[in-house]
């Protein structure tokens, strides 16, 4: 992840909003996702988006104790981020914002760091987000990964949804499929719109 | 990386939710005329079917050229997602549908235009949607007739048949207060004059057939959702609050958190109803709209300079255009609609009804007719056309008394439409 350095948002670190090219970035370059809370459920945000990620060439790691060994769409599910046996690039976290605490602890004790904290939409924990930040890692907070990536390649408009992208180049389309797209590099929005 | 920007309301006005299409290069947005999209394979459609990816299905479920006129809308109001479908009128419904369970009420301003009044009155019935109506000129109304089954507030931000501006944020306390979401009609004001989301409102409606596509030629609705509103925490809508049987117990204010609402009126009402856009006139508004604020600007300069002209002639009574000095909403207009008040108004003819019969017949540019937003200007006498179902009550309170003609100004030149109306009153 070569451009890292220059992914770290430093500025004012509200996170209330985010640049667009930051989190581009980070969906652009990160290859394997940790997904802590993962749900069995197929009605479930946790499994919805692990599925959706695993489609767009993400390797998603589930991870849940209760279901811990076992394998779901295709993946090993792990007890925990530390069981994991290979470097992860980012931490999702699907759990709400006070075990987002402890969650972040164990990411950060993970050898290599995760390159990115991500939280998933409505779990914010400032607290560990200070204490990831101070490593150097990125966190991301109430988002949603599977919103972002469809938002970044314009597939979300196929829902009516407002991406805030105004470009006048092409979207790029999936190798396969009619209707999937994938991300782009950052920097082809000439809004930077914040969200 | 750069700091980022806003595109300004223009550019989004031509741009937004409108990328080169992918398949051919076309920069014009394509009129995607199917009823169907081929699946990738068994999986991609299972997952289309279970809201599990983002795509299109059939068009009655959504449509990539009516998803342009959707993001569009969006984008304009600052909404975080918005739904297209056959008319304003289906737009409204679907809307309710949502929000409200049999037994439930919603509170509605008198000042509406009179479809709705009709079809909150009278087709809500039929599902025990109960109305209660409040007067916008007095806002403890309002607050009077919050009761624990009210579930929505709705008001228009300009109401038709004209010249009445509505305190849209104090109506969105109420709301607030009440814990139900503000419901505001933007079909007169378009988002180039008020975009009701920056003053509390959580849902957007339109007849985009008016001033959005502005040329008289395509029925269109759209429902924009402001994003706001909290339905989980609310928990008092189980459209978007509990587990839905149909999407194997998918919670959709859960899953798709601020754009939810829209979701859940594209999933639920828009599949089980069906008054679906078709992807023509989709693609008519849209072309509207990329002129919208140049023609709105231009509706509401045109509508002044007739409204002042109104004023001083003889055989006008009086002149309800919130836009004129003195007028009883001119302090409104100029904190929620300073780019002008829009383009249509009603004026009071000293003759009563007769005149306004002979006014309509004697005029030779302006046609007569149901509509509003066109380029040409438009006559009605509205107690005889639009207003005539209600009662004469109600035609008075919706201020659509037997003296009162409504103009929509159109973008012809002022003294050309000026002239058309000195002849016919002369005449009349």
């Amino acid at each position: 992840m070569a451009r890292r350095r220059g992914l770290v948002y430093h500025s004012r670190m509200t996170h209330d909003a985010y640049p667009d090219d930051l989190i581009r970035g980070i969906l652009h370059n990160v290859k394997t996702i940790a997904l802590v809370g993962y749900s069995a459920n197929s009605a479930r945000p946790s499994w919805i988006v692990t599925k959706y990620l695993l489609e767009r060439g993400y390797t998603v790691v589930p991870v849940n104790p209760g279901l811990a060994g076992q394998q779901q769409l295709g993946q090993t599910v792990y007890g925990s981020l530390k069981d994991i046996p290979f470097p992860i690039d980012m931490v999702e976290i699907f759990r709400n914002s006070e075990a987002a605490g402890p969650i972040t602890d164990e990411a950060l004790a993970l050898d290599p760091l995760p390159k990115v904290i991500w939280m998933q939409l409505s779990v914010r924990n400032d607290e560990a987000a200070a204490r990831a930040e101070a490593k150097g890692v990125t966190v991301i907070m109430n988002r949603c990964p599977k919103i972002e990536y469809g938002r970044l390649s314009g597939e979300i408009g196929w829902q009516g949804i407002n991406s805030r992208i105004i470009s006048s180049k092409r979207a790029t389309m999936a190798a396969k499929g009619f209707q999937k797209r994938t991300l782009g590099p950052p920097g082809v929005n000439p809004f930077g719109t914040r969200r | 990386m750069t700091e980022p920007k806003a595109p300004g309301f223009s550019t989004l006005a031509i741009h937004a939710g409108a990328a080169p299409d992918p398949a051919t290069g076309a920069r014009a947005t394509p009129i995607y005329q199917t009823t169907s999209f081929v699946f990738d394979d068994v999986d991609h459609a299972a997952s289309l079917f279970g809201l599990q990816a983002f795509g299109n299905i059939y068009s009655r479920l959504g449509n990539p050229t009516c998803a342009v006129l959707e993001e569009r809308v969006a984008a304009l109001e600052g909404g975080t997602a918005a739904l297209g479908v056959a008319s304003g009128h289906a737009a409204e419904f679907l809307v309710m549908h949502t929000l409200l369970q049999p037994g439930d009420e919603f509170i509605a301003s008198k000042k509406l235009y009179g479809g709705s009044i009709n079809q909150f009155n009278h087709s809500y019935k039929n599902f025990d949607w109960r109305v209660k109506w409040a007067d916008p000129d007095d806002l403890s109304t309002f607050e009077a007739a919050v009761s624990e089954k009210t579930k929505a507030i709705f008001i228009e931000s300009i109401a038709n048949p004209g010249g009445v501006i509505v305190d849209i944020q104090a109506i969105a306390d109420i709301a607030h207060r009440a814990g139900v979401p503000l419901i505001v009609d933007n079909t007169m004001a378009t988002p180039y004059l008020i975009r009701p989301f920056e003053h509390g409102a959580d849902i957007v409606v339109h007849s985009a057939t008016k001033f959005l596509g502005g040329h008289g030629n395509s029925v269109a609705g759209v429902i924009v959702d402001g994003g706001r509103f909290d339905w989980i925490k609310s928990g008092r809508y189980p459209m978007l609050s509990k587990p839905r049987p149909e999407y194997n117990g998918m919670v959709l204010g859960e899953t798709f958190g601020n754009f939810g609402f829209a979701i859940a009126c594209r999933v639920l009402g828009l599949r089980d109803l069906g008054p679906a856009l078709s992807p023509f006139n989709a693609f008519m508004i849209l072309t509207g709209i990329e002129t919208l604020p140049l023609r709105m600007q231009r509706h509401c300069d045109n509508a002044l300079k007739v409204a002042q002209h109104l004023q001083r002639h003889p055989k006008v009574a009086w002149v309800s255009y919130p836009g004129l000095e003195g007028d009883k909403y001119n302090g409104l207009a100029k904190r929620y609609s300073p780019k002008g008040a829009g383009a249509v108004f009603t004026f009071g003819l000293k003759g009563g009804y007769d005149a306004g019969v002979a006014l309509v017949s004697n005029l030779k540019m302006f046609s007569h007719l149901a509509n509003i937003g066109d380029t040409r200007s438009l006559v009605i006498h509205p107690a005889s056309t639009t207003h005539r179902q209600l009662t004469a009550e109600q035609q008075t309170q919706a201020g659509a008394g037997p003296e009162v003609v409504r103009l929509s100004i159109g973008l012809e030149d002022v003294e050309d439409i000026i002239a058309d109306l000195d002849e016919a009153l002369a005449a009349s």
